[in-house]
C-alpha cells in the first residue's frame, strides 16, 4: 500500500433549488405522485420546446463566484444524444463545450485535531444540465414503470481536478462542497433525495510517477459514507489487481453499500457515443457583467472569508475557524453566541458550540436548528463562567438543565439550584479544615512526596462544597495549610 | 365563393351573405368529394370543424370577429392541435392525438378565429420534396394527377390548389413551402427565421424549420401571416420585435426596386422553360418599374451538401423522443428493452426518415463531427454572408423555385440525391435564414412555374409588395386546373 499513491477527482451533480425546471414550468418538489409534475415539454410531447429557467442560471452564477471562478459571458447548451426510456427526448440538455463556470478553487480542512491539515482542491468547471426521471422496477409486474417527475430538474454538475490523495480527502470535499452550495442557497443538500450526489472517478499510481494511472468511476454515491467505503474498496481492489500482475481498465463501476464492493457497469468499449451537439432549440447563454454583479452583492459572506475573520478579529485557531464555518446554521450559532457573550468570550463560545453542544446533539441525533438550548442561553452560560459566578464542572450541569428546559436561563437555573461558586475565602478555608482534620491518611502520603493524594483532597473539599467552590481558591488554600 | 380570396370571404362573412358554417360545409363537402383522389387531408373531422365554425359565426353576431373570423384554412399535419390526431404524415404517430395547442394554431384558430377543415397530408416528418413518404400515401397533384405536388407540404398545396380549402398552412425546412407552391401553382411564404413561432410544430431540424402560410395571392399570405407571426415565449428562437401588419405595403408602387439576379440562380441546372418563364416574369417586373442587377452569390453551390449535413444532423436528435415507451407507434412483439427501440422505430419510420437519422448520427459521430458537423456550419455562415453582400446591391432577389415543373409520381423516389436536387434553389434561403417566396409566373405544359423572391431579413412586409404588385399586372395566379370543379 506504501508505495502506491491514489488519485481522485469528483464529479457532484448539486440539485438547484429553483421554484421549477430548467426548461419548463412544472414544479421541482420531491415526492409527489409519478407524472404529477410533468408538463408536455417534460414529457417530450411532439412540438414541444425548452425555455431556460433564468433562477437556474442564477444559482450557477452564484456558485461561481462563491468559489472565485470565472463566470463564462457566453455558454453553451448541447445536446447529449442517448436512449433510455426515463429520458423522453432521447438527450439530455447539458453544456459541453462551453460550460457556464470555469475554474474555481475550494480550500478543505482533513482530519481532526492536531493531525487536520488544509488541502486546496481546484475545480474544472461547473454546467448547467436537466435530470433524467426515474425507472421504477417494483411493482410493475415484468415491466418498469417510468415516473418522469424528476425529469427536467435542473442540475449543477461540478467536477473537480484529480487533486485528492485519498479518501478521507475525498470526503472532506465532497462535505465542503455540500455545505457551500447550501450556504449559498443553491441546493437543498438532500442526500437521501438525490439532490446532492457524487461519482468519484479513482486511479492509483506507483509513488513518484507523474503519469495517472487507469481510472475507474465509481457512480452515483449518495451519501459520505458510502464515497469512503467506495473509494477505500476501489483502491485496494485496483492496487491487488495491479500487483497480481493485471492491467486496469477504463470501466464504469457500481458500489453496493450491502457488499461494500464495487463492480463493473460498462467498460469504455461499451462507452456510448453521445453525439454532442449545440441545442438548436436554445440561443447561446450571455450573461452580462451586470448580471454577475448583481449576484456578487447579494452573495453572503462565504466561509472562507467568515473562517479568516474569526481568526483575525475572535483570535480563533484555524481548526476551530474551519470547523465553525462547515455549515451556515454552526456558523450563525456561533455568532449570535458571540454577539451576546462578546468577543472576549469568543474562545469559550467557540468550544461549547463545537464541543460540548455538538456531542449533545449528537447524542440525540438532532440538528442545530432543533438544539433546545439557544444562542443567547449559551451565551448567557458562557458569561457566567467567565464572571466566576460558576464554574466549568457546574456550567456542564446548568447546561443539561437549560437542554431539559428547567429554566428560561442560566442565570434563573444558578440561582435557583443554588449553583453560584462559593468565592469566600473563610467559608472555603472552613471547608478546607474540616476536610484536612478529616482525612489524615491523605494528608500523611502528601507528605510522603505523593502529589496523587493532594488531588484526592481537593476533591473532597469540593466534595464537601458540593462542587460550587472556586477551583483555583481551594488549590491555593489548601497547599497553603498544607505547606505551613 | 370557392375561388374568393381571403378579403372576400371576410366581407362576404362579415355581410351575413354567408355564415362560417355554411362556408365551412361547403368546404367539407368539396373536400368528400375531390380528397380521395387527391389524397390531401390525412384527417378531417366534419363535426369539429363545424362547431369551430359556429363558435366563429356567434362571434360574428356578436360583434368580436376579427378579419378572417369563421373562414376555413387547412393545416398541416404538422403542427398539434388539441383534440386532432396529428401524424407528421408517419406511422409512428398515426395514433397521436395532440393534448395540446401548437401556438400557430392557438394563434390561428382561438385567437384569429379561423375554422379547420382538417390536417393535411405531407412527407413524413417533413423529409421530402414530392410528399411520397408519407406513411398515409401520395399526395396527387391537381394540375396532373399523375404528378407530385412537391413536398413536404404538398397536402397544404393540392387542398389549396384544388379549392379544398381557401388557404393553409406549411412549413419550410429546406422549401417545403416554396416548392409545392412552385408545382401547385400558389403562392407560398417562408419568413425569417423566429417570425412564427415553432412551438408545437413538430422538429424536423429546429435551426431551419419555419411555418408560413400558402395561399391564392400575396395578399391572402400578408392576411394569413398577420395571424400566425408574432414572438413566443415557449420559443426561444422566436423573435421578439414589434407586431406588424405585413399587408401594409401591398399597394407600394415598385419603381427604382432593385432586383438583384444571382448569376448561380441562371446558370445550369434549370430546364430552359421554366427558366424563360422566370425570365418574362423579371420583364414583366421592368415594366412595373423596378431594375436588375446581376448579383453573386458564390458559396450556393455548396447549400445542398450543407443541408444535408445539418439537416439530418438536428433531424437525428429531434427524432430521438419516439422511442414507442410514451406514446406513439410501439411494435408488438419486442424481447429486451433495445429490441423493443429498434423495433419501434425500424417499423414505425419510413425508409427516407431512416435515411437521414443515419446520415445525422453519422455527422455528430465522434471523429467526423468536425469534418462533417462544423464544417457545415461554416459553411452556412459563408452562404448568410454571401447574401448579406449580395443585398447591398439589391431589395430583393429572384430567381427560379424549383428547377423544374411537377414531376411524374415514381420519378425521382428511388434516386435521393435527384430529390434532394429540386430543392437546389431554396436551401439556401433557409440556411440563412432569410424570408423567401414563391409566386405563380407562368406554365409549361400546362404545369406551373413558380418564381421565388428572397428578401432581407424581416422583409416579409417588402416581399408580399413586390408579389402582390406582380399578381395585379398578371392573372396566373388565378388560374385553376381543370377537372375539380
Amino acid at each position: 500500500m506504501n508505495q502506491w499513491e491514489v488519485v481522485i477527482g469528483i464529479e457532484t451533480h448539486a440539485q438547484l433549488a429553483t421554484v421549477s425546471k430548467i426548461f419548463s414550468g412544472a414544479s421541482t418538489a420531491f415526492g409527489a405522485a409519478p407524472n404529477t409534475q410533468a408538463c408536455a415539454v417534460d414529457l417530450a410531447l411532439p412540438g414541444v420546446l425548452p425555455v431556460l429557467n433564468k433562477q437556474a442560471v442564477e444559482c450557477a452564477i452564484r456558485f461561481g463566484l462563491a468559489i472565485g471562478a470565472e463566470v463564462a459571458k457566453k455558454s453553451v447548451f448541447a445536446r447529449k444524444n442517448y436512449f433510455y426510456p426515463d429520458l423522453p427526448k432521447g438527450y439530455q440538455i447539458s453544456q459541453m463545450d462551453l460550460p457556464v463556470v470555469v475554474g474555481g478553487a475550494i480550500t478543505l480542512q482533513v482530519g481532526l485535531g492536531e493531525k487536520a491539515y488544509e488541502k486546496v482542491v481546484r475545480l474544472t468547471r461547473a454546467h448547467l444540465e436537466e435530470d433524467a426521471g426515474k425507472s421504477l422496477h417494483e411493482d410493475f409486474h415484468g415491466k418498469s414503470g417510468i415516473d418522469l417527475n424528476r425529469a427536467g430538474t435542473p442540475l449543477l454538475e461540478i467536477v473537480s481536478e484529480p487533486d485528492m490523495r485519498s479518501s478521507d480527502e475525498a470526503v472532506a470535499y465532497a462535505k465542503s462542497l455540500h455545505a457551500l452550495v447550501r450556504w449559498i442557497g443553491i441546493c437543498d443538500g438532500n442526500m437521501q433525495e438525490g439532490s446532492f450526489r457524487c461519482d468519484a472517478n479513482v486511479s492509483v499510481r506507483p509513488k513518484g510517477q507523474a503519469e495517472l494511472g487507469t481510472r475507474r468511476e465509481i457512480k452515483n454515491l449518495n451519501s459520505f459514507r458510502f464515497l469512503k467505503e467506495a473509494i477505500d474498496f476501489e483502491v485496494q481492489w485496483q492496487i491487488n489487481e495491479i500487483e497480481e500482475g493485471r492491467r486496469i481498465q477504463q470501466a464504469t463501476v457500481l458500489f453496493d453499500p450491502d457488499t461494500g464492493e464495487t463492480r463493473m457497469m460498462r467498460s469504455k468499449e461499451d462507452a456510448h457515443d453521445y453525439r454532442y451537439f449545440p441545442d438548436p432549440d436554445l440561443l447561446p447563454l450571455i450573461i452580462s457583467s451586470d448580471w454577475i454583479a448583481r449576484v456578487q452583492g447579494e452573495l453572503p459572506e462565504l466561509p472562507g472569508q467568515m473562517r479568516e475573520r474569526f481568526v483575525n478579529e475572535l483570535g480563533l485557531s484555524t481548526y476551530d475557524a474551519t470547523t465553525l464555518t462547515a455549515s451556515q446554521e454552526m456558523a450563525d450559532y456561533f455568532e449570535s453566541t458571540v454577539a451576546i457573550a462578546g468577543k472576549a468570550n469568543a474562545k469559550p463560545c467557540a468550544n461549547w458550540v463545537m464541543v460540548d453542544l455538538a456531542a449533545r446533539l449528537n447524542k440525540e441525533g438532532r440538528e442545530l436548528t432543533e438544539s433546545p438550548v439557544s444562542a443567547a442561553q449559551l451565551a448567557g452560560l458562557v458569561q457566567r463562567i467567565a464572571d466566576n459566578t460558576i464554574s466549568n464542572n457546574i456550567a456542564k450541569k446548568v447546561f443539561e438543565a437549560l437542554w431539559n428546559g428547567d429554566g428560561d436561563n442560566a442565570d434563573e437555573i444558578i440561582e435557583k439550584q443554588g449553583l453560584k461558586q462559593i468565592t469566600d475565602s473563610g467559608a472555603i478555608e472552613s471547608l478546607v479544615d474540616e476536610v484536612l482534620a478529616a482525612n489524615a491518611a491523605n494528608v500523611a502520603e502528601f507528605k510522603a512526596g505523593k502529589e496523587k493524594a493532594f488531588n484526592a483532597l481537593v476533591g473532597q473539599v469540593m466534595k464537601a462544597a458540593k462542587g460550587k467552590a472556586n477551583p483555583q481558591q481551594v488549590n491555593d488554600l489548601l497547599r497553603a495549610k498544607l505547606s505551613g | 365563393m370557392i375561388n374568393a380570396s381571403l378579403k372576400q370571404l371576410s366581407q362576404a362573412l362579415a355581410a351575413k351573405k354567408i355564415s362560417s358554417f355554411e362556408l365551412t360545409q361547403l368546404f367539407l363537402d368539396r373536400i368528400s368529394r375531390l380528397n380521395p383522389a387527391l389524397n390531401a387531408f390525412v384527417t378531417v373531422d366534419a363535426e369539429k370543424s363545424l362547431n369551430s365554425a359556429r363558435a366563429a359565426d356567434a362571434r360574428i353576431a356578436a360583434g368580436t370577429a376579427g378579419l378572417l373570423t369563421g373562414i376555413p384554412i387547412a393545416q398541416k399535419d404538422i403542427f398539434c392541435a388539441e383534440g386532432w390526431r396529428t401524424t407528421c404524415g408517419s406511422k409512428m404517430l398515426a395514433n397521436f392525438v395532440s393534448p395540446y395547442d401548437a401556438t400557430v394554431i392557438r394563434k390561428m384558430e382561438s385567437e384569429a378565429g379561423l375554422v379547420s377543415l382538417g390536417k393535411t397530408n405531407m412527407d413524413e416528418f417533413a423529409m421530402g420534396s414530392s410528399n411520397e413518404t408519407s406513411f398515409f400515401g401520395p399526395v396527387r397533384n391537381p394540375w396532373d394527377q399523375a404528378r407530385v405536388p412537391g413536398g413536404s407540404s404538398g397536402g397544404s398545396a393540392a387542398a389549396v390548389a384544388a379549392r379544398l380549402a381557401p388557404a393553409a398552412t406549411g412549413t419550410d425546412t429546406g422549401g417545403s413551402i416554396r416548392q409545392p407552391a412552385a408545382l401547385c401553382n400558389l403562392t407560398g411564404l417562408k419568413p425569417t427565421y423566429g417570425v412564427v413561432s415553432r412551438y408545437g410544430m413538430i422538429a424536423f431540424a429546429s435551426s431551419l424549420d419555419q411555418g408560413g402560410p400558402m395561399a391564392a395571392s400575396a395578399e391572402d399570405c400578408a392576411l394569413l401571416l398577420n395571424t400566425m407571426a408574432g414572438f413566443d415565449e415557449r420559443d426561444s428562437t422566436s423573435l421578439d420585435r414589434p407586431v406588424e401588419d405585413y399587408a401594409r405595403d401591398l399597394e407600394k408602387p415598385l419603381s427604382g426596386l432593385r432586383i438583384g439576379l444571382p448569376k448561380e440562380f441562371f446558370g445550369e441546372g434549370c430546364n430552359a422553360e421554366v427558366m424563360a418563364a422566370v425570365r418574362s416574369a423579371i420583364a414583366e417586373y421592368e415594366e412595373l418599374g423596378a431594375t436588375t442587377v446581376e448579383v453573386s452569390l458564390p458559396n450556393s453551390h455548396l447549400s445542398v451538401p450543407a443541408y444535408y449535413v445539418i439537416a439530418p444532423a438536428e433531424a437525428s436528435s429531434n427524432l430521438s423522443r419516439f422511442d414507442g415507451v410514451r406514446y406513439g407507434y410501439r411494435a408488438p412483439d419486442y424481447g429486451s428493452l433495445d429490441d423493443m427501440y429498434m423495433k419501434s422505430r425500424a417499423q414505425g419510420f419510413g425508409e427516407e426518415v431512416k435515411r437521414r437519422i443515419m446520415i445525422g448520427a453519422y455527422v455528430l459521430s465522434h471523429g467526423y463531427y468536425d469534418a462533417y458537423y462544423l464544417q457545415a456550419q461554416r459553411i452556412r455562415r459563408l452562404i448568410a454572408n454571401d447574401f448579406v453582400e449580395a443585398f447591398k446591391q439589391c431589395d430583393v432577389i429572384m430567381g427560379p423555385t424549383s428547377p423544374t415543373t411537377a414531376f411524374k409520381l415514381g420519378e425521382k423516389a428511388a434516386d435521393p440525391v435527384q430529390m434532394y436536387l429540386s430543392d437546389i434553389y431554396t436551401i439556401a434561403v433557409n440556411l440563412a435564414g432569410l424570408p423567401g417566396m414563391s409566386v405563380p409566373c407562368g406554365f409549361v405544359g400546362g404545369l406551373p412555374v413558380g418564381l421565388q423572391l428572397i428578401g432581407n431579413y424581416f422583409a416579409e412586409a417588402q416581399l408580399l409588395n413586390v408579389a402582390h404588385r406582380y399578381q395585379q399586372a398578371t392573372d396566373w395566379h388565378q388560374r385553376r386546373p381543370t377537372g375539380i370543379e
